[in-house]
């Protein structure tokens, strides 16, 4: 089964922030460790990076005319960091990849979905 | 027979139509052709026989492979002993953490515990409707995720087991209100258990607790009163159950067990004796409050320990707990109070506690205490 697996980064200190300052140089390490085992797991397909949340912009149409708002379509907070594909043979085994992303354990969230295929 | 389908299948939709189908032509061919040496077995190959046509016919990608990998069912295939094993794959499937807790329940007494749609939402006060979306949800959400079909491996089986104990715990306590035909669905599902998983303590534990608890059903109320469990006469006690509560509860601690379920039971088991060993009994909810960290154990602690003899410390304890909200702490506190002949403070804590009551037996019988003290 192919699944995608939606990083939300919640309040997870990132690169370039005071909270990732913050952190101690083990902790850093062991985030960047723990994505590059992640992107090697056999039938992981690497995501990208996206830019801040704040830095979204969110577009609707109405009567024809594109429509724009600054920022995100949900909350700041709630919104995606980043993705990445992986092709299981069930869900628990995307659950233990998706338990992995270093999102999930400091203040974020993974949601793990399946592929539509046709 | 549904249980062997779902699990060969990995489709509940599919399985339950295949069923139906089965059915169908034995009704039509058996009464002109005679009915077969097995029939059991011939029902279940042409069920998967039928499941695989309509497969072939749809031909999608994903789990089915189990299925095209198999050559065409034939009747030696259908053998008694794989279907326990599917049953306890079933059980996992139902209960598994990626389905909301009320699709757990609701999956598990239909498929399992054999209930039609109307009697599991009748049991859980819900419109036949809404039961019957819930259960569309939860079997799309098994085939649309991915979810297994499989005991867990091992690294996941205690929390996965946990999660089935705490399902059927939760069916069992719905019943124990005054449902009996749930609490009973509760307990097969709990036999079943003991019978699939006979080295799991815990699951020895939860069957111990439930028949320990069943068992006493119909002496826990007179005249719609609330019974206490000292004042309660015996006689209506199901001694069947109990005896096969004490079986398994030594089951369970024979295998080392000592886990939450294990000792629930073993102090539902103690606190029928009489009189009961209070000490022993505080030990225990004390080895249980360490072990969940309940404020509401601890009340129960509490309580051992005044029928031990030691009432100050017992409201020692009992004032240090922050369950305010809890009817059962202050009117808890207003006996012990009272035992202390500290008559005001325990009228202020009845009164308290009618305050948070929701069952009028339960405030018939506070405000029985209530007068008491007056007199």
């Amino acid at each position: 089964m192919k699944y995608m697996l939606l990083i939300h980064q919640g309040t997870t200190p990132l690169p370039g922030t005071d909270e990732w300052a913050s952190l101690s140089k083990d902790e850093q390490k062991a985030v960047y460790a723990d994505y590059q085992s992640i992107n090697q797991t056999p039938g992981v397909t690497p995501g990208v990076q996206l830019d801040s949340p704040e830095s979204a912009t969110t577009v609707r149409v109405e009567n024809g005319e594109a429509l724009t708002t600054d920022g995100p379509f949900v909350a700041i907070k709630e919104a995606l960091g980043g993705y990445l594909f992986f092709e299981a043979d069930d869900l628990d085994a995307a659950i233990e990849v998706a338990s992995r992303i270093p999102a999930a354990r400091m203040g974020g969230a993974i949601e793990v979905r399946a592929i539509v295929e046709r | 027979m549904l249980a062997s389908l779902i699990g060969f299948l990995g489709d509940f939709e599919l399985a339950e139509e295949a069923v139906q189908e089965s059915f169908a032509i034995a009704a039509e061919r058996w009464p002109r052709d005679g009915e077969p040496d097995n029939p059991r077995a011939w029902l279940v190959t042409t069920a998967r026989n039928r499941a695989i046509d309509r497969i072939r016919r749809e031909r999608t990608l994903a789990q089915k492979t189990k299925l095209l990998e198999v050559a065409e069912a034939r009747e030696e295939i259908a053998d008694e002993t794989t279907i326990p094993d599917e049953r306890l794959e079933l059980i996992f499937t139902c209960c598994h953490p990626a389905l909301a807790i009320d699709a757990q329940v609701a999956l598990t007494l239909r498929t399992l515990g054999g209930l039609r749609t109307e009697e599991i939402a009748r049991a859980f006060l819900v419109p036949e409707a809404t039961m019957a979306k819930r259960l569309v949800r939860a079997k799309h959400k098994i085939k649309a995720a991915g979810i297994p079909f499989r005991v867990p491996p091992d690294h996941l089986l205690p929390d996965r087991l946990s999660a089935v104990l705490a399902v059927t715990y939760l069916i069992f306590n719905e019943g124990y209100g005054g449902r009996a035909d749930l609490a009973a669905e509760a307990i097969r599902l709990g036999r079943a258990l003991a019978e699939l998983m006979p080295d799991e303590p815990e699951v020895h534990g939860l069957l111990a607790l439930m028949l320990a608890n069943d068992a006493r059903r119909e002496a826990r109320f007179e005249g719609g009163e609330v019974v206490l469990l000292s004042d309660q006469d015996r006689s209506l006690w199901n001694l069947d159950q109990i005896a096969e509560g004490r079986k398994a509860l030594d089951r369970a601690l024979a295998l080392g067990g000592r886990g939450s379920y294990v000792l629930q039971a073993a102090i539902a088991d103690l606190h029928a004796e009489e009189p009961p060993d209070w000490p022993q009994l505080a030990a225990l909810y004390g080895e249980l409050a360490r072990l969940t960290g309940s404020s509401v154990v601890e009340l129960n602690r509490a309580v051992a320990i005044a029928e031990a003899g030691d009432v100050e410390s017992a409201l020692g304890i009992v004032e240090r707990l922050e369950l305010d909200r809890y009817h059962y702490l202050h009117s808890t506190r207003a006996e012990f109070l009272r035992r202390l002949d500290r008559v005001d403070d325990a009228r202020a804590a009845y009164e308290r506690a009618l305050e948070l009551v929701h069952s009028d037996v339960e405030r018939r019988f506070l405000e029985r205490r209530l007068a008491d003290l007056a007199g």
